[in-house]
């Protein structure tokens, strides 16, 4: 199969995931879609490599995996104790930090 | 010898800093210590002056060399004294008559406070009086040249609480002022032209130099002996100044002071030789002055004031004989001299008879004093004589040079100016008179002052007596003692030159022409003043005399033009800084403000719209990455 | 390795000022005094650099050179010349007096707090300006300079800010208002320049490789470093604009007015005669000798501007009605003669402008100590509040005369010799210029009579009656200050003796030779 078409889905996911981001209001979905996001870049790397036949874009998409694994963890205990405080997952209900 | 030169400004120096530095335990003996010391300046004065007669003609002038004063490459001002002839001559009228003043100041400050600070006002006068004349270079002139101005500043000023005084003393400075710049361009010329500003070489090089330079260093020169010697236009200061102490009216403002403008143009002969244009307009500045001062003599009731105006009349007359060039350089310095002793005498005279009548000046309220004060009188009749020109007196004598010698000058030139001095020489004789029978003849016009004190006329005690009955006899024997045998002449041609012109006219017929004129001056007076009684509020005159009485509204004019334009430019400037030159800082600010509160608008604290922003970046950067690689 | 003088003048007062700071809050006599002390031993210091000072040895004397920012070639580089040293000497010799003038200034905002320790802070944010001035004077190397051009604003600023003006016409919180937008207006202006000339250093580092003034200037000077015309000018640009600002130059002068109105008056003395002698000082030093051509070519526009700088200042001293503002605009004249005699590129208007920056300290310190004096017995800074303090207390008022008659230049005292030095210089190089600036000497007597006039003289106003005259303290400030001014009038020889040589130095820079005498000149 053409690898190309791995890059026409990874930015399929990528949009899906940026619109999710920008339009739902619901935290734990808004970081669904950024995960959707980075699992769209990741496709694209792993089909980069695959296309230029060296491993550093396999290695790179290891360490975002890492990155994500991380990110999910302090973003759901964020949302969790924001939960908690307002009795909300909303993302615009959190609008105080601005000047 | 040389080294006691520096002694003339060194004692007067040492009595203004430990009379004005000196403190109230100095109250007492004050007035001495200021007095002893002038006197020494003279005496100084005296031993130098026999020293120099002497001496052959040749080798009379003296140098001391002090040390150098600003030395830059290329500038060289050093602090120098030259005593020559010319120097002599003021040096001794300067100590001598300014002694006598010290002496006549005893009694006239007797009641006043200060009297101490006043005394050292007027040995700081000396000290830079002297050295304004035996100063070597035009800078140290220059240095002398403000020295007076500041002792005349502070002494007009001496009674500042009367606000009057301040303004008089303001003004006398400012207008000085004006004449200053002349001087300091004068200076910056002949440093760009001959690379000094010493006498000696300036002197020597004006031959080597256009004609053009040096009329405008002559011009220059001018316009710093207007304001000094209050010559129009710059002539408003002077009658203002009255309002300082009469022994200041009589030692600054009449003998010494106001003749430094002559001394500068005499002793700058070499350049306004080079530059006739420059004499053209010196002689001019100096026959308006001459009649000028003499038309606001006439109509001032303030006895003060009306001599001022003679002042700047008589003034006006050396001018005049300077701006002639050698064929006058010598009779002005003699009617100068002359003038300081008459001048001095009349100034006296005049403090002597406030001092009798309250302070009071307004001569419309004299009247028959000469039955209650009788030296003064005597002495202030035998300074009238001598400065209407009354035969054998000094101002006979030097006044009449000037004439003869304007005559000489030749050509229409010749006669319009020897007209004009004519002229002047009858109204001096007026106005002289009409000071004359209002203050000492006639009835008694004596009013209550102020405070309701009925003046009680007395004369003044001996300190005051005395000073008036020495400069009496200048007055009286000076001229002729100067004229037998053209002794004057020979004294100062060595420094000065000299060249008889030719009359077009004798010397006895101008003699007859003059006394012709002082007869009809005399007449006319007594016809208005001496024949019938004086009113005591004065009439309103005619058109002239109301301008005379306005100092021919030259005041007027400053005051509309200078004072008020001044006030509008300096507060429109003010209203310019600080909404123009600091609006636009400020602008500047308040928009750089306005700008970040609108962008804070920005921060809005959605994620979801920084998440917008984001995603726009990401965008444009992306887009910019292809565009280029597409270029 | 001989002993680091220069480096020991400017530390002594700085340590003096962390001593200060540290006396306990209970003690603050003693701080004053040992204020006083650190700076009467700087003083000492610089009068022995004077001294050891050589009129006719090497350009830079006493040089110490030390590397510091390997990396960037920054070094500490300092080195002292004939102006440096007279501006040393100055910045030395005012301090004491600025101290003793402000004894009492912090005092009101003294609380029995023991935390909160105004006059400490006071006295020794004055020791840290005096510490930093000192080092940019005889600093040689430009990073160097820069750092500390900075750095003298963070002193300065709360100075100005902190310890305001207590004779304030509207209300405390209006004062307060006042003071923060002037201290601020201040350090913004300043931080403005600053941020240019940060520029240009970069720039010029880029260009020259090295930071080093001695080494740039003589790169320069045999033709091993060349600059494009168009770079010389951007980089001379970019370090004029700061000091420009700091001189004050019209029309960026805005902020003195301010500074020196809010400011009590010893700190208004310390901006006009201390800190902005850096800028006439760094115009000497830096633009001509680092930049000789664009200097040239810059010369017509600085001239216009010194000139309006020289009638429009003293325009809008004669329109003030606050004493304090009138001197300064009064100040902003006087830059204007400094930088006319330094632009007009001749022996006498350079070394006029030198000596002009040590006497216009001397003279608008005295004047403004007075006049601090005064405002201080008064509670009043307006004109029109005062008359008559003559007759009440005629000390303060023949001190306040002489400092006048200083300011207006009269013969005999420090600032005529400046003056004419910097007239006949700009006269011989350019005569119409010459002959505008003369008509600054009449307006420059104008504003002090009319000062002295509206105040001194005329009938006893209310308020001024029981006036007492100057104290023990005062005597001390004013008549030293007096006693210099008529010294350095009668016999400044010791001042143009260190100057010549310096001057010279400068006029080999930027190639330039005196115009000849036209008489000799014809032969």
């Amino acid at each position: 199969m053409n690898p190309v078409n791995y890059l026409y889905l990874a930015a399929l996911l990528f949009t899906i995931g940026a619109s999710g981001v920008l339009i739902r209001r619901n935290a734990i979905v808004v970081f669904m879609c950024v995960e959707l996001m980075l699992n769209a870049c990741n496709l694209t790397l792993v089909a980069f490599s695959r296309m230029h036949g060296n491993l550093d874009g396999q290695i790179i998409a290891f360490f975002t995996m890492v990155v994500a694994a991380a990110e999910v963890v302090i973003g759901l205990a964020i949302i969790v104790s924001l939960f908690r405080s307002r009795h909300s997952a909303s993302v615009d209900d959190a609008s105080l930090m601005k000047l | 010898m040389e080294n006691l030169i520096a002694l003339l400004v060194a004692a007067p120096l040492l009595g203004a800093a430990v009379l004005l530095c000196g403190g109230r335990r100095l109250d007492r003996a004050g007035h001495w210590i200021g007095t002893v010391l002038a006197a020494a300046s003279f005496v100084v004065g005296a031993v130098l002056f026999t020293d120099m007669l002497g001496k052959g003609a040749e080798d009379r002038t003296l140098r001391q060399h002090l040390y150098s004063w600003i030395p830059v490459e290329g500038f060289q001002a050093d602090v120098a004294f030259q005593l020559d002839q010319l120097s002599m001559t003021f040096v001794l009228l300067i100590t001598g008559v300014g002694t006598l003043i010290h002496i006549y100041s005893i009694g006239y400050m007797e009641h006043d406070e200060r009297r101490r600070r006043f005394f050292g006002y007027l040995n700081l006068f000396l000290a830079a009086m002297l050295i304004l004349v035996i100063a070597d270079n035009y800078l140290l002139l220059y240095v002398g040249w403000e020295g007076v101005g500041l002792a005349s500043y502070l002494l007009i000023g001496f009674w500042q609480h009367k606000p009057s005084a301040a303004t008089a003393a303001k003004k006398a400075f400012l207008v000085n002022r004006v004449g200053d710049i002349g001087l300091s361009i004068a200076i910056m010329l002949m440093f760009t032209t001959f690379g000094t500003f010493a006498f000696g070489p300036v002197f020597e090089a004006t031959g080597d130099t256009s004609e053009g330079k040096l009329t405008a260093i002559g011009l220059m020169l001018l316009l710093a002996a207007c304001g000094k010697s209050a010559q129009v236009p710059l002539q408003s200061w002077l009658g203002d100044a009255m309002e300082g102490p009469t022994p200041v009216s009589a030692l600054i403002h009449a003998a010494t002071m106001v003749t430094a403008g002559v001394y500068l143009i005499v002793r700058s002969g070499a350049v306004f030789n080079g530059a006739p244009d420059a004499q053209l307009v010196v002689v001019v500045v100096g026959a308006v002055t001459l009649l000028f001062g003499a038309i606001v003599g006439c109509a001032k009731d303030d006895i003060k004031k009306a001599l001022a105006g003679s002042t700047m009349s008589q003034i006006g007359y050396m001018i005049l004989a300077a701006g002639l060039g050698p064929i006058g350089y010598v009779f002005a310095i003699m009617h100068l001299v002359t003038h300081g002793f008459f001048k001095a005498g009349l100034f006296l005279g005049a403090g002597s008879v406030m001092h009798g009548m309250n302070d009071e000046v307004d001569m419309r309220r004299y009247g028959g004093l000469r039955k209650f004060m009788p030296v003064t009188f005597v002495t202030f009749g035998l300074g009238y004589l001598a400065i209407i020109g009354f035969p054998g007196l000094s101002g006979f004598f030097s006044k009449d040079m000037i004439i003869e010698a304007a005559f000489a000058k030749g050509g229409t030139e010749g006669w319009i100016l020897g007209s004009v001095t004519l002229l002047g020489a009858a109204i001096t004789a007026f106005y002289m008179t009409r000071v004359m029978l209002m203050t000492f003849f006639g009835e008694k016009r004596w009013q209550p002052d102020a405070e309701g004190h009925e003046p009680h006329p007395h004369e003044s005690p001996k300190s005051m007596t005395i000073p008036m009955i020495v400069l009496a006899f200048g007055s009286v024997f000076a001229g002729g003692f100067f004229s037998l045998g053209d002794r004057f002449l020979h004294w100062l041609e060595p420094v000065t030159g000299h060249d008889h012109g030719h009359a077009p006219v004798s010397a006895a017929t101008v003699t007859a022409a003059t006394m012709v004129v002082l007869v009809i001056g005399v007449a006319i007076a007594w016809a208005m003043y001496g024949r019938r009684p004086v009113p005591a509020v004065a009439p309103r005159g005619s058109l002239l005399t109301r301008a005379a009485r306005r100092d021919l509204l030259q005041d007027d004019f400053n005051h509309v033009v200078l004072v008020r334009g001044g006030e509008h430019l300096t507060r429109s400037l003010v209203y310019v800084d600080h909404t123009l030159v600091d609006g636009v800082v400020n602008g500047t600010a308040a928009s750089m403000g306005g700008l970040s509160g609108r962008l804070r608008k920005l921060q809005n604290g959605y994620a979801r719209s920084y998440a917008v922003s984001m995603f726009g970046g990401a965008a444009v950067l992306i887009a910019a990455t292809l565009l280029m690689r597409a270029v | 390795m001989s002993f680091p003088l220069l480096t020991a003048t400017a530390a002594l007062p700085a340590i003096g000022a962390i001593a200060t700071a540290a006396v306990p809050a209970a003690r603050r006599t003693a701080a004053k005094w040992l204020a006083l002390a650190v700076s009467l031993a700087t003083l000492v210091l610089a009068g022995i650099v004077f001294a050891r000072f050589e009129p006719g040895g090497d350009r830079y004397q006493l040089t110490e050179s030390h590397a510091w920012i390997k990396d960037f070639g920054v070094r500490y580089e300092l080195g002292v010349d004939g102006i440096g040293v007279a501006l040393l000497a100055l910045t030395a010799l005012l301090i004491p007096f600025v101290i003793l003038a402000g004894w009492h200034d912090a005092d009101v905002l003294e609380t029995n707090s023991s935390r909160w320790r105004p006059t400490q802070g006071f006295f020794a944010l004055i020791l840290m300006v005096e510490a930093m001035v000192i080092l940019s004077f005889v600093a040689t190397d430009v990073f160097l300079f820069y750092i500390l051009f900075e750095a003298m604003l963070i002193p300065m600023y709360f100075l100005i800010g902190g310890f305001g003006d207590r004779a304030h016409s509207g209300s405390d919180e209006n004062a307060a208002a006042q003071r923060s937008y002037a201290a601020v207006k201040f350090l913004l202006y300043n931080l403005a320049g600053g941020l240019i000339m940060l520029a240009a250093v970069i720039g010029l580092y880029v260009v020259a490789g090295s930071f080093s003034l001695s080494e740039i200037a003589e790169a320069r000077a045999n033709g091993s470093l060349d600059m494009a015309t168009s770079t010389e000018r951007w980089l001379f640009l970019g370090f004029f604009f700061a000091f420009a600002v700091k001189a004050p130059l019209w029309p960026l002068h805005t902020w003195l007015p301010n500074a020196m109105g809010e400011a009590t008056t010893p700190v208004a003395v310390l901006i006009t005669a201390v800190v902005d002698k850096v800028g006439t000082f760094a115009m000497l030093r830096f633009c001509l000798q680092l930049f000789p051509e664009a200097s040239k070519w810059a010369t017509p526009v600085i001239l216009v501007l010194a000139l309006i700088s020289i009638v429009y200042g003293a325009l809008l001293a004669v329109g003030q009605r606050d004493i304090k503002r009138l001197i300064a605009y009064a100040s902003i004249s006087h830059f204007g003669f400094i930088v006319l005699g330094i632009f007009a590129m001749t022996s006498q208007g350079q070394s006029g402008a030198t000596l002009y920056m040590v006497n216009h300290g001397l003279s608008t310190a005295a004047l403004m100590l007075v006049a601090g004096f005064l405002i201080t017995r008064r509670g009043s800074r307006l004109i029109a509040d005062y008359g008559g303090v003559q007759k009440v207390a005629p000390v303060l008022a023949g001190t306040f005369l002489v400092g006048g008659l200083a300011t207006l230049s009269l013969p005999g005292l420090a600032p005529f010799v400046s003056e004419f030095l910097v007239l006949v210089g700009a006269f011989s190089a350019y005569p119409v210029v010459g002959i505008i600036a003369t008509v600054g000497i009449v307006l420059a007597a104008l504003y002090v009579l009319v000062l002295y006039q509206r105040t001194m003289t005329g009938p006893v106003r209310e308020g001024i009656g029981g006036m007492p005259d100057l104290k023990v303290r005062e005597l001390a400030v004013a008549l030293p200050l007096i006693a210099l001014l008529i010294f350095l009038g009668v016999f400044p020889q010791p001042l143009t003796e260190v100057v010549n040589p310096a001057v010279q130095h400068t006029m080999h820079d930027v190639q330039k030779k005196d115009p000849q005498p036209e008489v000799e000149a014809a032969k």
